[in-house]
């Protein structure tokens, strides 16, 4: 077991959120004696970050005259809507729209390029089925750039246009979530962080505020919503801050483009005959916890779900979808965890040992049959031989028999001719004879 | 107690921040603002978050056997690595890669030392860069699978892309060798090479001086590309830009401590003197640890990630067949692609398929046509010896004919003679009858 000693050395001194000195156990560390340097490691992600700039994509839906506008230009402190650039809200549209709008701000050295996507016209038709479709067509359109960006042979610069953050205005009826509302965010929980508010909160007095978050909260357990949650930290103390902002959910919030006077103070609020309702003070809306929440502390969580969470969900369909093409579904199970160029490698192999097996098969056929036929073709020629020799034998019987019946033949003839030959020397003789006894007078 | 905790590197997050925001001032207006909006935390919630996942770094060490590269790292991280001296007589250049957890303030790392075993001892060192260029690749094709998957979690990977190459000279004070120019040029393309002269306590400072213009001459007029330290980022761009000067390091390693005059520090004691390794005047090793972990860690790690990477992947992407459409045209479309390249893919299947089944009928034709002449001959064989058989059948027929024609002609004379002799017989027989 290893003691490591924690030192913070002078130059880290940029994180001021976190703790400054502590003494772990740890087994397995190893023990470093003396400075090594890589705690600095953070401070050089710090400086390339701020020298790269920051992204971020917010999203507002909501009905017509639910303040969004408003609220962003009092969330960033600037007139992002202004005479020069009207808000959507100015503008009469008849269907739903999504529209952008980019600015650049800078704030302590950090650059931050915010985009603003407004979405007019929602819910605001009679019918309004269907009318979350254009939302969900930009959202995906965004991955899908993303995603042909990353898949490039090129890669260079991958912008990041992808939606980190939607803000669901509900309107504040004191009652309860309206269908529109619940099919909205039904719809969009698992393609982007959603972040239910409240608008124009003046209109509720602080029990019927709670009251209404109560109600909104159940129905959104109730259909099962996932709306964007906080995660824990390791630190005691910010969870117990993250504890707190759950309960205020879903946050309550009042917007305002106008700076009013309150006890000397300039501060942004809405001048009522009966009061001022500040913005920026806890008493009087969430608005505080929202900017803190979204902006200070949350923002790169934001970001990372959505790249870890939301876009992941979006690049396996696709991917899969291009994959499992013209593939038995029963076997596409298996092959998420595979890139489909994986996917591709393994068919190929598995189509290789399957053509080695049928080009074995079809070898052992074919050799059986030639086998076949070449114990054929033996057959026959033996066939033929035997019979040749048979015939062989015949003929040469045959012959045999022939030259004996010649030699019978020749003796019988031999001995015919000698005998003749003995007849015609007794005839001659016997003729001499007469002709002898004629001669001698014997003739009567 | 506290368990072990592993951390994983927050690589692709912070890299993917690195291809997202080049800013680009379409459409963008600048907005000034009103008050403190907050923002300003962001670098803060980044790195925040990035300390809590852990960092990540990997070395890998290129030298002789016995030039000291376990040493530097033992003295780089002011720790004792386990480590068994190699020996002279491997058979190859095998690498060996060892994973350290380490901690410092709040800042974990997990720290791989690669190792590389055996490298100059052969006689033949032809191929003694391949191993080492194929553990790179190796882990750069493993990120590249991960990154190709279709369920990934890339936020959790254990990157283990060598991120910096030391490369060791050895201190001849004269010039590079030529296993060094050569390992060198392979692998400047596939990861950042640090050049160092190892064992400097052996070259005179007058020496060292030629030695280090002789060597980055050297380089140049190959064109290895070393590891520039970045100038582009004004807090370190001044100590990047004069270390770029100093290069090769002429480092010397110990974990030894000796005491000089009331401090006790890390120093090879020799008869004549004593080399202090934190002492700028002996040697660079302090200039070394402050480029390469206190400086330009991160930069070395985003460089692996944006360039080499980068190279890689598009190098190999290219092998398979892929390419981006021409930017005139339709907008890259991965789906696309993954479909032509399945289509072409199956029909490529189909077609070597095809063609062995074609390979088949044939030889089968072959085979049977063979046999079919085989077939032939021997009917016409078996035509012959009928033949044969007739013609020899026949002439035995025709002896057998000429044998009875001549019996038959026998016959008639011995009939003839038999009749001429009975003729004459009753003549005989009558003359001896009227006797």
């Amino acid at each position: 077991m290893y003691f490591v000693l924690v030192i913070i050395p002078s130059h880290y001194n940029h994180c001021t959120n976190r703790k400054c000195l502590s003494v772990c156990f740890f087994l397995q560390q190893r023990n470093l004696e003396g400075y090594v340097g890589f705690a600095n490691l953070p401070n050089q992600v710090y400086r390339k970050s701020v020298k790269r700039g920051f992204e971020f994509t917010l999203m507002v839906v909501g009905e017509s005259g639910l303040g969004k506008s408003t609220l962003i230009n009092s969330l960033f402190l600037t007139d992002l809507y202004s005479k020069d650039y009207p808000g959507p809200s100015q503008r009469i549209k008849k269907t739903v729209q999504v529209e952008q709008s980019k600015v650049l701000i800078k704030e302590g050295g950090v650059q931050l390029t915010l985009t603003i996507v407004d979405t007019p016209g929602f819910g605001d038709a009679v019918d309004n089925s269907n009318c979350w479709q254009p939302v969900i067509n930009y959202i995906d359109s965004k991955c899908e750039d993303f995603l042909n960006a990353e898949s490039r042979v090129n890669r260079r610069s991958m912008p990041d246009n992808r939606v980190h953050c939607c803000l669901y205005f509900i309107a504040p009826s004191g009652h309860g979530l309206k269908p529109l509302d619940i099919e909205f965010m039904k719809r969009l929980h698992d393609k982007v962080n959603v972040i239910p508010l409240i608008a124009k909160a003046d209109t509720l007095t602080p029990e019927e505020c709670q009251l209404f978050k109560k109600q909104i909260m159940k129905e959104i357990q109730e259909h099962k919503i996932k709306i964007y949650e906080f995660p824990d930290t390791e630190d005691d103390e910010d969870n117990k801050l993250i504890r707190k902002i759950k309960e205020k959910m879903p946050l309550a919030v009042v917007g305002s483009n106008v700076v009013v006077e309150v006890n000397g103070k300039k501060v942004r609020g809405r001048q009522y005959p009966w009061g001022v309702a500040e913005v920026e003070n806890g008493e009087h809306c969430d608005f505080t916890v929202l900017r803190n929440m979204l902006i200070r502390t949350h923002m790169q969580d934001l970001k990372d779900v959505t790249n870890n969470v939301h876009y992941e969900n979006y690049r396996s369909k696709k991917l899969a979808a291009v994959t499992c093409n013209g593939v038995d579904t029963t076997k596409t199970k298996g092959q998420l965890t595979k890139s489909p160029l994986a996917q591709m490698e393994e068919e190929r192999r598995e189509h290789v040992m399957k053509m080695k097996k049928m080009e074995a098969e079809m070898e052992q056929v074919f050799e059986m049959k030639v086998k076949e036929k070449k114990q054929k073709l033996k057959d026959s020629e033996a066939e033929l031989e035997r019979r040749h020799e048979q015939m062989k034998r015949n003929l040469e019987a045959q012959y045999k028999e022939l030259e004996e019946k010649r030699r019978v033949f020749e003796d019988e003839k031999a001995n015919w001719e000698a005998q003749q030959k003995i007849l015609e020397q007794q005839k001659l003789d016997a003729s001499k004879t007469m002709e002898k006894n004629k001669k001698k007078g014997k003739i009567f | 107690m506290f368990s072990p905790c592993v951390r994983f590197s927050h690589c692709h997050q912070v890299l993917n921040v690195l291809f997202v925001c080049i800013p680009q001032n379409e459409g963008k207006r600048n907005l000034s603002l009103g008050g403190h909006v907050g923002f300003d935390s962001l670098p803060d919630q980044l790195v925040s978050k990035s300390v809590t996942q852990g960092f990540c770094f990997n070395i890998l060490c290129v030298g002789e056997t016995g030039i000291g590269k376990s040493t530097l790292m033992n003295t780089l991280f002011n720790t004792m690595f386990e480590n068994e001296e190699a020996s002279h007589y491997q058979n190859g250049v095998y690498l060996r890669p060892r994973t350290y957890d380490l901690q410092e303030s709040n800042v974990q790392l997990k720290l791989t030392i690669v190792d590389t075993v055996g490298f100059g001892d052969q006689i033949n060192k032809e191929d003694s860069y391949k191993p080492i260029v194929d553990y790179i690749d190796t882990q750069f094709e493993n990120y590249l699978q991960e990154e190709l998957k279709i369920k990934r979690s890339l936020f959790n990977y254990h990157d283990t892309r060598i991120h910096i190459c030391l490369y060791f000279i050895a201190p001849t004070g004269h010039s590079l060798k030529s296993l060094d120019l050569v390992t060198m040029k392979k692998l400047d393309s596939k990861v950042n090479i640090i050049p160092i002269i190892a064992k400097a306590d052996t070259v005179s400072k007058s020496e060292l001086h030629k030695f280090k213009i002789k060597i980055m001459s050297e380089l140049v007029s190959n064109g290895v590309q070393i590891y520039q330290f970045p100038t582009d980022d004004e807090a370190v761009s001044e100590i990047n830009s004069s270390m770029n000067a100093h290069l090769p390091f002429a480092v010397v390693g110990s974990v030894e401590e000796v005491k000089v005059g009331n401090k006790t520090v890390r120093a090879r004691q020799y008869p004549w003197g004593v080399v202090q390794v934190e002492n700028e005047s002996h040697c660079d090793f302090v200039k070394l640890r402050e480029m390469l972990i206190r400086v330009n860690m991160e930069d070395l790690r985003e460089q692996t990630h944006a360039r080499h990477y980068e190279l890689y992947r598009r190098c190999k992407l290219e092998e398979m067949g892929f390419k981006d459409t021409d930017p005139d045209s339709q907008p890259f479309s991965l789906q696309e692609t993954y479909e032509a390249k399945r289509k072409e893919f199956l029909g490529d299947l189909q077609r070597k398929e095809e063609e062995m089944r074609q390979m088949f009928v044939n030889k089968v034709k072959e085979t049977e046509a063979e046999l079919k002449e085989k077939e032939r001959e021997l009917h016409d064989k078996f035509e012959q010896l009928k033949r044969m058989h007739q013609e020899e059948k026949r002439k035995v027929e025709d002896k057998r004919r000429d044998l009875e024609e001549e019996m038959n002609a026998f016959n008639n004379k011995k009939k003839m003679a038999a009749e001429t002799v009975s003729l004459s017989q009753p003549l005989k027989k009558d003359k001896d009858k009227k006797k």
